[in-house]
């Protein structure tokens, strides 16, 4: 490769030498001798290369793309010699301020490469960085030369997925979380053999896409308290991962140890699902600081008003234009370079339905960009799961475009479980649907296209929603306005921390009955960090600005909350012994498999006599076991969401067979649940089933 | 501290011993040096890391570069590398493709505990 005779500069500039480089890949990429710059801008009249060694405040050299070095709208060129350890890069492009007509161009900005593989700048989680620098975020190379051994993406089927949704940095930041590096990769790390113990094999990180942890930095106007960008729903460079969330970023090793995390979780049957954010840049609206691809390209990278101003349906000042082809293409690279580089076995997508909006912002039947995904061939074993809202009012759960492919946060799962646990009357039927995994929302995509979650990142945590009836913000210094307020919770008789332990006992007990509904539910199951022990974030349910004790999962709960725990442990171990629970197709309702009972049935506080009046608060149901698409044990659940106990009358099974208790949320440790296979028998033909509880029984 | 390798040829081992600072400024002298190594067609590589106080991002990859340039039937050992670069070996996951031991291996035979 050395000697080939394309690979020989033809210019020299400041001595700096360098020929015209290839358009694809974009981005800058290592070739024999030099480095291979390519960068696209639809109306630029001019782009120079500006090259800086490492952490230097002024650039060693910014070389100006002759004007035989375009290729189309693509300006690329190979430079030689370069110290590629040493070297940070940038673009000062030129061309038209009018914004009237969505040209934003400025050449006294150097920008960040969009394809920018790690970005330096804020190695360091809120080390304050120097303001003065003339080039904030400074794009860099990476070595792609990492040992994977025989990894791969592990290709779990979606139906058994139990999904554990966690910010990187708060999981382990609590400084009594017990790692060595806290709040970082390496961190998670240390974590894995707690994840296993939990019985998760998935998790889903919240935006590890780099971005700048002091945008929007603000004090509390009371209390003085540094508030930041902790959740990082603001992308900077999509390629990049957060280099502030190794402890390995001060030294530029963040690509390595997050490599590293993603080999060892998959080692230990752990996938890795990326919170992906798409729907908008950190540049803000016309208001903001041009960093990148407003000044790249700003027409072709943002939806844009008539008059040149920005559409804002993420909520968040611009929206990114991902149905126009260039930005469609950044999106694939993207999502193909974190498969096939990173090992990432899915992605989640923040506000997916803005991905099916046009250019104006209407939204396509058949959005060229989700439909792109679906059929990608290197995405093609990758889990695609869409919040499939956004903040321009577009609310897709049921009716997002799937292609057969895509999988979507139930929202109407979490707002129907809610209801029903708090007691809502009349709730007994919808929940019928949404523990079959929907069959009224995804008739034909069956219950895998259903991400279950009680709670995510965004509202309250599963102890708050039974603690708080209204949200508790103040700490965000915008005097309790943001966070929703829609929330479906129950305090149970006293806002927040109380001392009553009958309080306590009741709100144990729908923690439990929580987490079991989830587990139970055909689907796919998400829960939230720290839920499993009851992580309180004070009631606030918009917890993005806190770098702190209210953000961080306080590790102490662990021990004293253990049996809450053991719990949820046992309940996913449940799920992953019984496959009646973990169906790929929706329920037929009929006894095709000839066992004398249909797949499903319903029943009331008798058996086969449901309760579906408008002033129901109990359901119960019944899954054969031979169904299952391995033979299996029955199930049967009976769930009461009535303030009294009731006794309910389980199906009769057949002969020889007989009814063993799993779970009784009613009663206290350590029998409101017992170990996989050591269920005690169930001697009487009815249960008792407490107030606000919740049986579930097998039957083998 | 300046950055010194050195290296030593006995039988099929290669012995190098690196002392002060392994950043991005140095790394090219150890890279000649494995070069220079693997001309050798050793059936080890021992480095000598008690006098290494630091190791950047480019030092790694220069040991990457090692690995994989030797290929994988010759063992790579790290002797007595202090705590901040046993943290970053480990942190980054090289310590799963070399030996990180106290003492240098007995000649023959390979008895080295992989960590």
């Amino acid at each position: 490769m050395d000697t080939r005779i394309d690979y020989y500069p033809t210019h020299e500039y400041n001595g700096f030498r360098f020929r015209r480089g290839r358009p694809m890949p974009f981005g800058a990429t290592i070739v024999p001798n030099g480095v291979n710059f390519s960068v696209f801008s639809s109306a630029a009249t001019g782009c120079t290369l500006v090259l800086f060694q490492k952490g230097e405040s002024k650039p060693v050299v910014e070389i100006p793309f002759p004007e035989e070095f375009r290729i189309g709208s693509v300006y690329c060129m190979i430079v030689f010699d370069l110290d590629e350890e040493r070297l940070e890069y940038g673009y000062r492009i030129d061309g038209p301020w009018e914004p009237e007509h969505g040209h934003r161009f400025d050449r006294t900005k150097i920008l960040l490469d969009p394809y920018a593989k790690t970005v330096g700048g804020r190695d360091v989680w809120l080390r304050p960085p120097n303001w003065d620098d003339i080039y904030q975020h400074r794009a860099r190379l990476v070595f792609e030369d990492f040992d994977w051994e025989a990894d791969t993406p592990l290709e779990i089927p979606m139906e058994d997925l139990v999904i554990y949704e966690m910010h990187v940095r708060g999981f382990t930041q609590h400084p009594l979380s017990g790692v060595k590096h806290r709040g970082t990769y390496a961190g998670i790390r240390d974590k894995i053999p707690y994840l296993k113990s939990l019985g998760v094999n998935c998790v889903e990180l919240m935006p590890i896409f780099e971005f700048d942890e002091w945008e929007n930095g603000r004090r509390h106007p009371e209390t003085g308290a540094w508030l930041t960008n902790y959740w990082g729903y603001s992308t900077l460079a999509f390629f990049a991962p957060k280099a502030g969330f190794a402890a390995t970023g001060r030294l530029g090793m963040q690509v390595d140890e997050l490599k590293t995390l993603v080999k060892d979780l998959h080692r230990n049957g752990i996938e890795v699902i990326l919170d992906v954010v798409f729907n908008h840049t950190n540049e803000g609206d016309h208001r903001g600081p041009t960093m990148s691809f407003r000044g790249l390209d700003n027409k072709t990278y943002y939806m844009l008003t008539p008059g040149g101003f920005y559409y804002n349906f993420s909520g968040c000042g611009n929206t990114l234009n991902c149905n126009h082809p260039v930005v469609r293409n950044l999106v694939l690279d993207c999502l193909r370079y974190w498969t096939a580089e990173y090992h990432v076995d899915g992605f989640r997508f923040d506000l997916a339905s803005i991905l099916g909006r046009d250019q104006n912002g209407a939204p396509l039947a058949n959005p060229p960009l989700l439909e792109s995904l679906a059929y990608d061939p290197v995405l093609a074993r990758s889990k695609l799961i869409a919040e499939a809202w956004d903040a321009g009012g577009l609310y897709q759960v049921g009716s997002f475009p799937a292609y057969g492919r895509w999988a979507e946060w139930n929202g109407k799962y979490r707002d129907a479980l809610r209801r029903f646990l708090k007691g809502e009357m009349g709730v007994a039927g919808e929940m019928a649907a949404r523990i079959q995994g929907s069959p009224d929302v995804y008739p034909y995509r069956g219950p895998t296209a259903s991400v279950n979650f009680v709670t995510c990142h965004d509202g309250f945590t599963l102890s708050d929603l039974v603690s708080y009836n209204d949200k508790h913000n103040e700490a965000n210094g915008e005097y309790n306005n943001d966070g929703a307020n829609d929330n479906n919770s129950w305090n149970h008789g006293a806002e927040g921390e109380t001392d009553d332990p009958e309080i306590a006992r009741l709100r144990r007990r729908q923690i439990k009955n929580a987490v079991t509904l989830l587990m139970l539910s055909q689907g796919v199951p998400m829960l939230l960090m720290g839920d499993e022990f009851g992580r309180t974030q004070r009631g606030n349910n918009n917890a993005y600005c806190h770098d702190n004790e209210i953000a961080w999962v306080d590790w102490r709960l662990l021990e004293q909350n253990a049996e809450l725990f053991r719990y949820a442990r046992e309940v996913i171990a449940f799920r992953h012994a019984h496959p009646v629970l973990r169906r790929r197709e929706p329920f037929a309702h009929a006894d095709v498999a000839a066992s004398g009972y249909p797949d499903i049935s319903f029943h009331g506080t008798e058996a086969w006599v449901p309760d579906w009046d408008g002033t129901s608060r109990v359901l119960a149901w019944m899954l054969c076991g031979k169904h299952a698409r391995v033979a299996d044990d029955y199930i049967y659940v009976a769930a009461n969401a009535y303030w009294d106990a009731l006794f309910f009358a389980p199906p009769v099974l057949p002969p020889g067979m007989a009814w063993h208790v799993f779970a009784n949320t009613s009663m206290a440790p350590p029998e409101d649940i017992h170990e996989v296979g050591k269920e005690p028998r169930l001697n009487d033909g009815r249960i008792m089933v407490g107030p606000r509880s919740l049986m579930v029984l097998v039957g083998r | 501290m300046a950055f010194k390798v050195s290296s030593q040829v006995t039988g099929d081992v290669v012995s190098m011993t690196l002392v002060g600072e392994l950043d991005a400024s140095s790394a090219g002298a150890f890279k000649s040096e494995i070069d220079k190594a693997v001309g050798q067609s050793p059936r080890s590589l021992v480095l000598e890391l008690k006098d290494l106080t630091f190791m950047a991002s480019a030092g790694l990859r220069v040991l990457i570069y090692a690995k994989q340039k030797l290929g994988s039937g010759v063992s790579l050992y790290a002797v007595a590398p202090q705590d901040g670069i046993v943290s970053t070996l480990r942190m980054t996951g090289f310590d799963k493709s070399v030996y990180i031991v106290d003492q240098p291996p007995p000649p023959t035979p390979d008895t080295g505990r992989r960590t």
